[in-house]
């Protein structure tokens, strides 16, 4: 059971029982769908964007498993008050540490989903909520498919 | 572990399962530091030694090309490849090895019949009926020959057990109604169709079937006479066969009257540029190389099952289906999706507080190799509102133990997830 720890940290927990940011965002200027065919889990995720580019507020709804919850939860409290630019540069850092390529220094708490590299069928649960950023940042009408 | 064994009835059938476990090698491995527990029988089903040694002396010794050659070796292939369509015939009873076709899986061969037989024979506003409960595999190429022809998909409900709604069926067996394509053991489910009715009622208004049997042949003995069915189809892998190959059942004169589905070699007489002359059935339907080594192992898997008896399969797979049920229910907030009074050993589930994709994770480090997902079934996890399930699913090789490690395992997830 010590390995799966590594997966399934104490903050995984706590955001996935009560992730933060949760809900619809009355005022959000960008949105964009996100969807896992494979085990059904699906968000949405909304952003308030200013035109300086900075991201004001940022919300998401959805259902999803531990992983993908607490991954969607982490990542709107590390991008409020952000710009664009550095929540491009964090979803890198961060896709880098859930492949097993980067050591995770530079993305702060997001680092306790770094377990996930050990397994790789779980990486998508982990990036969903930021592929769905990307599209949302980008204006994708389509919702965003992790296959 | 308080695990109550059952005694088995006064004459039926036992099945040594000690001993039946040692012809799979794949069972006898660790996984994470523990004993592999393979309860995911319903996505694919392991191999018996006499499947692995079937296709690795097909292809030590006699690998060549069907239907050719005057050589030994491709005289030796074909015998061995029409000999595989014999066992394939005798494990389904039907009536002529013409009616066998071998195809890559159950899939194949419902979209055959869907492109070959179906398609021709529709107009717009006719109706193919399935039901809540297909396999993605029964309901997408059926809306394809919809989309083609103008025809449309009615759909059998199912009740809040997954048992299907048989007044519903009898209501929506309509004018229109020019096929009938259902399910014989739901794989998401566990449910058991009553498709000898079912058949029954569609032949009686002259509506052609088909029977998905994927499901179904692993856990029954099938005979597809006593069915009345005209099309029959199943996969070799979830029947302890390869991957890559299945067959498709279809009554003689049904697949007589059929034109060819694909083009190419062995399925002709004669081909000039005016005109191709084409083969006879079942070769008509088989164009190009078959998988021969494939049809080898799958002749092997059946005459394997033959040894021990698809009624000895059946009462143990019950047994085990009855202790996991039982012991599941232990588990505080696990929910059973699926309780139809006809199951076949297919166990699907949802654990309130942890996802099923976690599950699946925490399973796997207790050896434990369960499917999570929506088991492409997706009508059927909207039906229960849920997104996904866990599922284990049964094979005679399975043991008591081992529905117990499942459910020990449960325990341990709920354990981590603080529930």
């Amino acid at each position: 059971m010590n390995d799966l720890r590594a997966l399934y940290q104490e903050v995984i927990f706590d955001h996935n029982r009560s992730p933060r940011n949760f809900g619809r965002l009355a005022h959000a200027n960008r949105r964009a769908d996100g969807h896992n065919p494979l085990c059904g889990d699906r968000i949405t995720l909304y952003l308030d964007v200013d035109e300086g580019g900075v991201i004001r507020d940022i919300a998401f709804e959805g259902q999803g498993c531990a992983i993908s919850t607490a991954s969607a939860s982490l990542m709107t409290e590390a991008l409020k008050g952000r710009t664009v630019a550095e929540a491009h540069r964090l979803f890198e850092g961060f896709h880098k540490v859930v492949t097993g390529e980067g050591s995770g220094e530079e993305i702060g708490k997001l680092a306790v989903l770094a377990g996930v590299r050990d397994y790789p069928m779980r990486v998508k649960c982990a990036t969903l909520a930021w592929h769905t950023l990307e599209a949302a940042l980008k204006g994708t009408e389509q919702p965003v498919s992790t296959e | 572990m308080n695990t109550v064994r059952p005694i088995p009835e006064a004459g039926a059938p036992i099945l040594d399962v000690e001993r039946v476990r040692r012809d799979f090698p794949v069972l006898h491995q660790e996984v994470h530091g523990r004993p592999l527990v393979y309860l995911d029988n319903a996505a694919t089903a392991q191999k018996p030694r006499a499947v692995i040694e079937a296709v690795d002396r097909f292809y030590r010794r006699d690998n060549a090309n069907v239907h050719r050659g005057v050589h030994t070796l491709s005289q030796r292939a074909t015998a061995a490849y029409e000999g595989a369509r014999e066992t394939v015939r005798r494990f389904l009873n039907a009536a002529d090895p013409r009616e066998i076709v071998f195809v890559r899986g159950a899939t194949e061969g419902i979209n055959l019949v869907a492109q070959s037989f179906v398609r021709p024979r529709l107009r717009p506003g006719d109706e193919i009926l399935v039901t809540e409960m297909e396999h993605h595999a029964n309901i997408v190429p059926w809306q394809m020959v919809c989309e083609a022809t103008g025809a449309r998909l009615r759909v059998v409900p199912i009740d809040e057990r997954g048992a299907l709604d048989l007044e519903a069926f009898h209501r929506l067996l309509g004018e229109r109604t020019r096929f009938l394509a259902v399910v014989h053991v739901s794989n998401a489910l566990g449910t058991i169709n009553p498709v000898a009715e079912m058949v029954a009622a569609a032949r009686a208004r002259g509506i052609p079937t088909l029977v998905d049997g994927a499901q179904a042949v692993p856990h029954m003995a099938v005979d597809v006479q006593a069915l009345g069915c005209d099309f029959y189809a199943f996969s070799g892998h979830k029947v302890f066969g390869p991957t890559g190959i299945g067959a498709l059942y279809g009554r003689l004169e049904v697949l007589e009257s059929m034109p060819p589905w694909q083009g190419g070699g062995d399925m002709i007489r004669v081909v000039t540029f005016e005109r191709t002359e084409y083969h006879d059935v079942p070769h008509r339907f088989e164009a190009g190389t078959p998988h021969i080594a494939g049809a080898v192992g799958l002749a092997a898997a059946i005459e394997y099952l033959e040894g021990i008896g698809m009624e000895r399969i059946t009462a143990w797979e019950q047994t085990l289906l009855r202790h996991a049920t039982a012991r599941l229910a232990e588990v505080p907030g696990l929910r059973i999706i699926g309780t139809a009074p006809e199951k076949a050993a297919v166990i699907s589930f949802v654990v309130e507080g942890i996802h099923a994709h976690d599950l699946g994770t925490i399973l796997d480090h207790e050896g434990v190799a369960v499917r999570a997902g929506h088991h492409c079934t997706m009508p059927v996890m909207d039906h229960f509102g849920v997104p996904a399930t866990a599922r284990a699913s049964f094979a005679f090789y399975n043991t008591l133990e081992e529905a117990d490690r499942l459910v020990a395992a449960l325990h341990r997830a709920r354990e981590l997830f603080g529930l």
